[in-house]
């Protein structure tokens, strides 16, 4: 390819309508295209039209640069650009790709803003647009937020069109047949008389052309892949037994390897005795790496032997010992001076309060772990001028400016191969198992090691939610909700994670408040005041951080009051909710549910709650009954409004799968703390829910918000509040506390 | 030692005491047996010896001397078990890491129940833990293999 090309072909502008609303500074730069990757590495007669397509003359390949961690990513973004390129996802290849700045997710620092996310005036508009500038320019490909799907769906599909129009338009030179008499069809351009071109066929001749990017999106009358069931490009593969995940990686010659680490999360490594563990069989070497030892062996399992019989003497990391003492933080961390945001303050709170009869409760969450089933893993192989990563990850681009700084090499003598993931549930924010695997790696060139944490490891070096708890006071008259006032207190989510992976967003930390004060109530007197509590120990983010803790304390509180009040849970929700896509959310719950009220039956009790996060309004139903064995969760019923559905089958997984881990993870799980490490290391002291816990399930999707938005977390945060409100009318014991456990027995 | 896996006969050199799981997954390269939490707590690592559905990373490796067989043995691309069919139609996997566990376990389930009651599902299956929630579409597919099972 000529260089001239190379330079013209990576001006090109794309898909700049989804990204820019005419933000102020420097309109040129932000304006124009971001490089193609793919041009870097293509030969000739191959075209790569787009960053997200890349054709040679036998095979076509779709760059899906989102992470799958099981949320059915891979497959969506897939047929985002097969919807308009006119392919089978099925019968392509699907490549995450490089990391690289093409991919930046444009949401995620965006959505972090402090603003009503409601609110669509032009200031908040604008700023929204400035930190997508920001993402834009740093090249942060995260994963995450559940934003992979608002973020992209146009990107993607404009991408496909892009695509199309170009072999069209190569198609019409070749055949003398105008473009407008072209027809697109399962990899192929269709001539009027049926004859079928190849686009394989025509990547020589496309890769002459400059894009055609005077597109127009197919409207979603006229989908062909979306909109109706899609069958996951990996369903089989997994049904089969066929998936390889990134623990599953076997390389030539490859070792394995484990980690020891301080059980004290950053207390670096101390002295230590490796002599029994070096005389064991297998055992290659034990080496030094942040925070703890690295054990290579020729087998995962000779290397987790050895690591238990290495001693070392840990010294004390830099935060409280115990959970006691972490919950003291939080409680002397209720003073003004920790006030680190009040983003909701309507009416007078303080006036109506003055003088009434307040009802006042307190909450508390746990730290949690994401516990995927998959242990963290990551294979690595350095060569003098080269390193190569294979793991699944949601920040590609900061392991990949790991890899590079450890090694001393350029980004550019990195490559990542970026695997699918048996979960994450956000644990994949972070990459310091890809550090410990690199540092590993390194000390042998040449071979490739893949290091397994136990999943002893995974729990005990998880960045867990943070423990969180709020103090309410409201007050209720005539019947009704006049004033409700909650503070919420945790340490810094946004500091901790931002801190290490990106940059601390400036201004109020909108994660410590999130579920909370973005709630589209019109309460009359309504605060939500959010206190910073000191830092603990590194936290991470969990599936719908911030909005998982404060939904529960929000709703929880809500239906405490309007018990005081005497009214219908449901009935008095509606009254206050101020969005109408949330409204009708909430009627479609109840629709759904039959509700008649909270009482359903002797030793029975039905819950609502509602949380609007991630841009999507959900409402849950939960029925149970008491039983002499425990709680029995019987029936939940799930609405929600991510707008135009692009696949119910997935989006239904996601409702409840999502709802599933709401539930089982307010019933039983947490992590305590003692001598700096959780006690809680495996799954029988974390289990979440089992299917015998399992009830039946009743989704629907109301199709109706004007934006499309992505399922993989809104529906977590309305489950803890809503069985919390059920166990309440079976039992009248009002839980505030997770886990629910604690105070009551589940079947 | 020798072992028997998919019919196959290997002859390995490890420790008596290494668990099945990882002579499969790091000896004979056979990974579709997942490491979860190595206590028997998740399934992930189910597999079949002589035809009854065993934790790997519980059994010893000097131990695994019956037939042992992966979900490989249990079908493929062309013949896919009922089970596997019911999976697929059911769209049942979201990350997919335990579905071979739970696919395993239930066909044991179903080899020694052609028509399990929901309760008798839950008896069986609640040993595998699914971290996504997938455990709606995992009982609904077991009663649709169930019916396939019966139909032939």
């Amino acid at each position: 390819m000529s260089k001239l090309r190379t330079i013209t072909r990576r001006t090109v502008l794309f898909g700049s309508a989804a990204i820019v609303g005419g933000v102020a500074f420097g309109a040129y730069f932000v304006r124009r295209s971001t490089p193609n990757p793919l041009l870097a590495d293509i030969s000739d007669g191959e075209a790569a039209i787009t960053p997200f397509i890349k054709i040679t003359d036998s095979e076509i390949t779709l760059i899906v640069p989102r992470a799958d961690v099981g949320q059915g990513i891979m497959s969506m973004q897939a047929h985002l650009i097969a919807e308009e390129l006119d392919v089978d996802p099925h019968n392509v290849i699907l490549d995450p790709g490089q990391p690289h700045q093409a991919y930046f997710n444009g949401r995620i620092a965006s959505n972090s803003l402090p603003f009503d996310p409601l609110d669509e005036s032009f200031v908040p508009e604008t700023i929204r647009d400035l930190m997508e500038v920001v993402a834009r320019l740093s090249g942060a490909q995260f994963t995450g937020g559940s934003s992979s799907v608002s973020d992209l769906q146009e990107r993607l599909r404009t991408a496909g069109a892009v695509a199309r129009e170009t072999l069209k338009l190569a198609a019409s030179q070749k055949t003398g047949v105008p473009v407008a008499d072209l027809n697109t069809e399962d990899g192929h351009i269709i001539l009027p008389n049926k004859t079928r071109m190849a686009y394989t066929n025509l990547a020589a001749e496309a890769a002459q052309l400059e894009p055609v990017t005077d597109v127009t999106l197919r409207d979603p009358s006229n989908w062909r892949l979306l909109g109706k069931p899609i069958v996951r490009t990996d369903t089989k593969a997994k049904s089969l037994g066929q998936q390889d995940y990134g623990i599953d990686l076997i390389l030539p010659n490859m070792l394995h390897a484990t980690v020891y680490a301080n059980p004290g999360r950053g207390g670096g490594l101390g002295t230590y005795n490796a002599t029994q563990a070096l005389a064991m069989r297998g055992v290659r070497s034990v080496v030094e790496i942040t925070d703890g030892l690295g054990v290579i062996a020729d087998n995962t399992w000779r290397a987790f032997q050895a690591a238990e019989a290495l001693e070392v003497d840990w010294p004390k990391p830099d935060y409280p010992a115990s959970s006691a003492e972490m919950w003291r933080v939080l409680e002397d961390a209720h003073v003004e001076e920790n006030i680190n945001s009040r983003l909701r303050d309507d009416g007078d709170v303080e006036n109506a309060l003055d003088g009434a009869d307040v009802v006042r409760a307190e909450y508390r969450v746990p730290f949690l772990a994401h516990a995927a089933l998959e242990p963290l893993s990551a294979t690595v192989l350095v060569e003098t001028d080269h390193v190569t990563v294979w793991t699944s990850t949601q920040i590609p681009h900061v392991i990949r400016d790991t890899a590079a700084k450890i090694t001393g090499l350029d980004k550019s003598q990195v490559t990542l191969h970026v695997l699918p993931g048996g979960g994450s549930f956000g644990r994949r924010l972070d990459h310091d198992y890809a550090l410990q695997a690199i540092e590993i790696a390194v000390t042998i060139p040449g071979t490739p090691v893949k290091t397994t944490w136990s999943r002893e490891e995974d729990m005990t070096h998880d960045f867990p939610r943070p423990i969180h708890m709020a103090r309410g006071r409201g007050k209720v008259s005539n019947g009704k909700v006049d004033a409700y006032d909650l503070d919420t207190i945790s340490p810094s989510l946004t500091k901790s994670w931002f801190g290490r992976t990106f940059i601390v967003p400036p201004g109020p930390d909108t994660l410590l408040v999130w579920g909370a004060y973005d709630q589209p109530y019109a309460i009359p007197n309504y605060r939500v005041t959010g206190y910073e509590a000191p830092r603990l120990l590194p936290i991470g983010s969990w599936r719908s951080p911030g909005a998982c803790s404060n939904a529960f304390f929000h709703e929880s509180f809500l239906s405490e009051l309007i018990f005081e009040a005497g009214a219908d849970p449901l009935e008095e929700r509606l009254r206050l909710m101020k969005d109408h896509t949330s409204k009708r959310v909430l009627e479609a719950v109840g629709e759904m549910s039959n509700w008649s009220g909270p009482d359903i039956g002797p030793k029975r009790g039905r819950g609502i709650a509602f949380c609007h996060s991630h841009h999507v309004p959900v409402a849950e139903v939960v029925d149970v009954t008491a039983t002499e064995n425990g709680i029995r969760i019987d029936e939940v019923w799930v609405a929600a409004d991510c707008g135009t559905v692009f696949d119910p089958v997935n989006a239904e997984s996601q409702l409840i799968g999502a709802t599933i881990w709401g539930l089982g993870h307010a019933m039983n799980c947490e992590l305590t703390y003692e001598n700096y490490a959780p006690v809680q290391t495996n799954y029988h002291a974390f289990e979440g829910m089992r299917l015998y816990q399992t009830p039946k399930f009743h989704t629907r999707l109301l199709g109706k918000a004007p934006h499309i938005q992505g399922l993989g977390e809104p529906s977590t945060s309305p489950a803890a509040p809503a069985l919390a409100d059920a166990i309440f009318a079976a039992t009248a014991n009002r839980l505030r506390e997770m886990p629910f456990d604690k105070y009551v027995d589940f079947l | 030692m020798q072992l028997t896996v998919d019919g196959n006969r290997y002859e390995v050199d490890v420790e008596g005491e290494m668990p099945l799981l990882w002579v499969l997954r790091d000896e004979l390269g056979i990974t579709s047996p997942k490491y979860g939490c190595g206590i028997a707590q998740c399934g992930a690592c189910t597999v079949h010896i002589d035809g009854l559905a065993v934790r790997s990373c519980q059994v010893a490796a000097e131990d695994a001397t019956g037939d042992i067989t992966t979900i490989a043995t249990l079908g493929n691309d062309e013949r896919p078990h009922p089970l596997q069919a019911a999976w697929i139609a059911h769209q049942v996997a979201q990350c997919g890491y335990c579905q071979t566990g739970q696919i395993m376990q239930a066909a044991d389930l179903l080899a020694n129940n052609p028509n399990p009651s929901d309760a008798e599902i839950d008896a069986v299956m609640s040993g595998n833990l699914c971290r996504c929630g997938t455990y709606p579409r995992i009982r609904a597919a077991i009663h649709d293999a169930a019916e396939a099972l019966r139909q032939t």
